[in-house]
């Protein structure tokens, strides 16, 4: 099964409307969580929100991760180890405020398990990459050791 | 209550901001730690069943920016904190500013601002200002840190 996700705050057409159309070449399961969005998805199970609870599971069975660039689908994904293919928002397209989305996947590109789709164009490819990598292998990056640590020394007044 | 004993007093807005801080939890709650959240119906599913609600607001609505810098101080207020760390947005300056200014001299309290990894190229406007307001401004992107203005001390990504 391959999951969408757009987050919590914004609709994202773009990504649900593309993945609507891929989804009967898919040749598996599509379920999308679409946000506020006004496009209405026909060719894949559709939930404007979905719970922590049924989200959860979803990501544990989901072979792919098609998400907007947020770093909470980000961390979600890295969390059960999945590959995920990310399509930045655009400001011009008026998908967000400004582009920090596209300066997350400028600097994410190349990561283990994390593909980039710069548009709707070239979310098939990536999402073939992406099955074609099985369990994205899961890293715990030593930046988040650092943090933590980093973290506990501000709270005891050890100011780094 | 932790093996530290800290009173600590955390700020964060819904999105990324939040699953930010809530990767921090090991951490924070070896202290006596209060979560503040603007999104409370999330914390519970999370299993954070005492997460106070402060609302969202931003500095195109003055009057709820108002009500949100209202609350914050009593935040503050009924906290008492050690240490106020914030992933974001509007509230969680405000929380810094207040834990400042309230608990600054009193109890020492410390501010850390902690800017979003969804900021890779730029900070955001808040931290940007948290630069001012908190006691640390720290980013995620090591290319961000600015000398004595903001520091890089590790990411969750």
């Amino acid at each position: 099964m391959i999951l969408v996700t757009v987050g919590m705050q914004l609709g994202f057409d773009r990504l649900i409307e593309a993945m609507d159309r891929l989804a009967p070449d898919l040749n598996t399961a599509v379920i999308a969580q679409t946000g506020k969005g006004r496009y209405v998805p026909r060719n894949m199970e559709a939930y404007e929100k979905i719970e922590p609870e049924r989200f959860e599971p979803m990501v544990k069975s989901a072979e792919v991760i098609v998400s907007h660039a947020g770093i909470g689908s980000v961390l979600t994904a890295a969390r059960y180890a999945k590959p995920i293919v990310l399509l930045p928002r655009r400001a011009s397209l008026n998908e967000h405020r400004n582009d920090h989305q596209m300066a997350t996947v400028r600097k994410l590109e190349g990561r283990p398990g994390i593909l980039i789709a710069q548009d709707e164009s070239e979310l098939a490819e990536r999402i073939r990459e992406a099955q074609a990598l099985g369990e994205a292998p899961q890293q715990q990056a030593p930046s988040i050791q650092q943090l933590h640590n980093a973290l506990a020394d501000f709270i005891e007044g050890r100011m780094l | 209550m932790g093996e530290y004993n800290k009173r600590v007093l955390t700020v964060a807005s819904g999105g990324g901001r939040r699953d930010e801080l809530m990767l921090l939890r090991p951490t924070l709650e070896q202290n006596d730690v209060q979560h503040v959240m603007t999104d409370t119906a999330l914390a519970q599913q999370q299993g954070i069943t005492a997460a106070e609600r402060l609302p969202d607001c931003n500095r195109n609505n003055p009057l709820r920016a108002l009500y949100c810098g209202v609350r914050a101080v009593w935040m503050v207020l009924k906290q008492r904190p050690h240490a106020v760390i914030s992933t974001g947005a509007a509230p969680g300056l405000m929380c810094l500013l207040f834990g400042r200014l309230l608990f600054g001299r009193m109890l020492g309290a410390r501010t850390l601002w902690i800017d979003s990894v969804a900021n890779g190229e730029e900070l955001s406007m808040c931290g940007k200002l948290s630069m001012t307001i908190a006691h640390q401004c720290r980013v995620q992107w090591e290319d961000l840190a600015m000398g004595v203005s903001s520091h890089y001390r590790g990411a969750v990504l």
